[in-house]
């Protein structure tokens, strides 16, 4: 009964094509959940639906324990979301998008100032908060996407693709402030193809192919399917091909057997590597 | 309420960056109907007692209504929408559907008024014998709300910015220059006058030159109006709650 969303049976078609099929995931209060999958896997869908903006073809979901379908208006209130799009209003400044976010959550008047002065600070874009738009870079945009999905601090945070396109400074402080956040107690939903991302942040992932969950484990459960260690043969001509062994000694004992033409690395293996073998293709940045 | 008043204020925001330009720009097409029309083809021509002139200033002032209303609105939400996509924003918002209809639709009546006063302002210099009643600035507010909430109604169906430029050209132009604007329906053909009738446009314009020209009022085209106004009121609440797809 702790799960802040619950998910069974979701399924979304676009024209009887099948975008969601059948997902079921639950996410506990707290967690810090990691939603990996390939580029049109059906994440931003999955979101889209759990935030009200896409209607189910059929399955249910609970967030914080509320019928989506049923009371939309009540998990407005529990929900943030940075999407994967630019939705700022592009007329309005920086600011003014805030305040207009906060306006909507209802926070009265001396508390909204003082709410987007910590935020902005805090993404450092208090010197651009009488900029349109236009006017400030594709990461300062992401930024304020953030700041504004903080405002009304929300119990749960959906982050889709969130530090997309941010350098890698800023991309470090994002992380900080998502642990911030979830430590303080807000549930965080993210999904990223940055998979290192997910492995410095989330305590658990599922892996989303063809709009079916075909994983689901934290980072190191996830690895130990696989196996611990990887070995990289780099042969000439037809690439790279990758083996795992539950520890190092299978993987020398595997070396060792070669012979000594092949070029090999001995590795741990990584999420990277499990998300690989599992959905058959290299994850393509954006 | 307040919440409309929130999305209100974003757009009133955004309009107080550039009024200048936008005053400009909204003067032009009224201006120039009144000088081609009002001053150059019509001259001469009298309509049961009042001067042309004095007969198509109300009417313009309906037709600035009804495009700024209708624009203001419907083009807004619709960048907002399709191209900014910063109205999903707002969908997610606890906003009830009635308050964020109402909102979107108020900067359509603002910008509707501001549009119609302005050129009101430039016809008085004009033509001073325009009688501005109590009727009258409800009858043109209730015209601004009307257009406003059916620019609300075309942007929320809208799937592209073609779709409104082609509702743009099928409905508002027809009725720029039939509803009641340049001439008296008193004039058409009896077949052609019941299909003018169908306008919501055609009685704004009937109710605001009566109510300018100081003559008896037409009620029942203001309860058509009305009838309008929830029409499109209701036709927006329907596509705004069956919207996410
Ligand atoms: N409104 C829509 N109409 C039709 N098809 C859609 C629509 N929205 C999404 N799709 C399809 O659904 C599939 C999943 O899209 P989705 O955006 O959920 O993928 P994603 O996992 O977020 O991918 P990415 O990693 O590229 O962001 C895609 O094949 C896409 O073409
Ligand atoms: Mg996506």
């Amino acid at each position: 009964m702790d799960n802040i969303i619950d998910i069974s049976g979701l399924s979304k078609e676009y024209s009887g094509k099948k975008v969601v099929d059948g997902l079921n995931l639950s996410v506990e209060q707290g967690e810090l959940f990691g939603f990996l999958g390939p580029n049109g896997a059906g994440k931003t869908t999955t979101i889209r639906i759990l935030t009200t903006l896409t209607k189910p073809t059929s399955g249910t979901v609970l967030i914080n324990g509320i019928d989506a379908a049923k009371d939309p208006g009540k998990v407005k209130e529990v929900f943030g979301v940075v999407q994967q799009h630019l939705s700022l209003n592009r007329d309005l400044t920086i600011g003014e998008n805030l305040e207009l976010h906060a306006r909507l959550h209802h926070i009265e008047a001396a508390e909204r100032k003082k709410r987007i002065a910590d935020l902005l600070d805090y993404v450092e874009l208090s010197d651009h908060r009488d900029y349109l738009i236009d006017d400030v870079s594709g990461g300062m945009k992401r930024r304020a996407m953030i700041a504004r999905a903080l405002l009304h601090r929300p119990k749960l945070l959906f982050l889709d693709e969130p530090t997309v396109g941010l350098d890698a400074q800023t991309r470090r402080r994002v992380w900080d402030l998502i642990r911030r956040m979830n430590r303080e107690g807000a549930t965080v939903f993210l999904t990223t193809h940055y998979i290192e991302e997910a492995e410095a942040l989330c305590q658990r992932v599922g892996v989303l192919h063809h709009g079916k969950l075909i994983a689901i484990g934290s980072p190191l459960e996830l690895r130990q399917t696989l196996g611990l260690v990887a070995v990289e043969l780099q042969g000439d001509g037809n690439g790279t091909t990758y083996r795992y062994f539950p520890d190092r000694a299978q993987a020398s004992k595997f070396i060792q057997d070669l012979p000594s033409s092949e070029r090999v690395i001995m590795r741990a293996s990584n999420l990277e590597d499990v998300f690989i073998e599992l959905t058959g293709q290299k994850v393509t940045g954006d | 309420m307040i919440d409309a008043y929130s999305i209100l204020w974003s757009d009133l925001a955004a309009l107080k960056r550039r009024w200048p330009r936008y005053l400009l720009t909204t003067l032009m097409s009224p201006v120039l109907y009144l000088v081609a029309f009002g001053w150059g083809l019509g001259r001469g021509i009298n309509m049961n007692g009042t001067s042309y002139l004095e007969f198509v200033i109300p009417g313009i002032i309906a037709l600035t209504s009804m495009t700024t209303s209708f624009n203001g609105a419907g083009t807004r939400l619709n960048v907002d929408r399709l191209y900014f996509k910063s109205f999903d924003e707002c969908l997610m918002a606890p906003v009830g559907l009635p308050s964020l209809l109402l909102g979107k639709a108020l900067i359509g009546v603002v910008r509707g008024v501001l549009s119609s006063v302005a050129f009101l302002l430039v016809a008085m210099l004009i033509a001073p014998h325009i009688h501005i009643s109590l009727p009258f600035v409800i009858g043109l507010l209730l015209s601004c709300l009307t257009f406003a909430f059916l620019g609300v109604l075309a942007a929320l169906l809208a799937r592209s910015h073609e779709d409104m430029a082609t509702f743009g050209s099928l409905i508002l132009m027809p009725m720029t220059f039939l509803g009641g604007t340049f001439f008296s329906l008193s004039q058409v053909p009896f077949g052609l006058k019941m299909a003018l009738y169908a306008l919501p446009l055609t009685h704004a314009s009937l109710f605001l030159r009566a109510a300018a020209l100081d003559q008896p009022l037409p009620w029942t085209s203001f309860l058509v109006l009305m009838g309008f106004f929830f029409a499109f009121l209701g036709g927006g609440m329907m596509a705004l709650k069956r919207m996410s797809v």
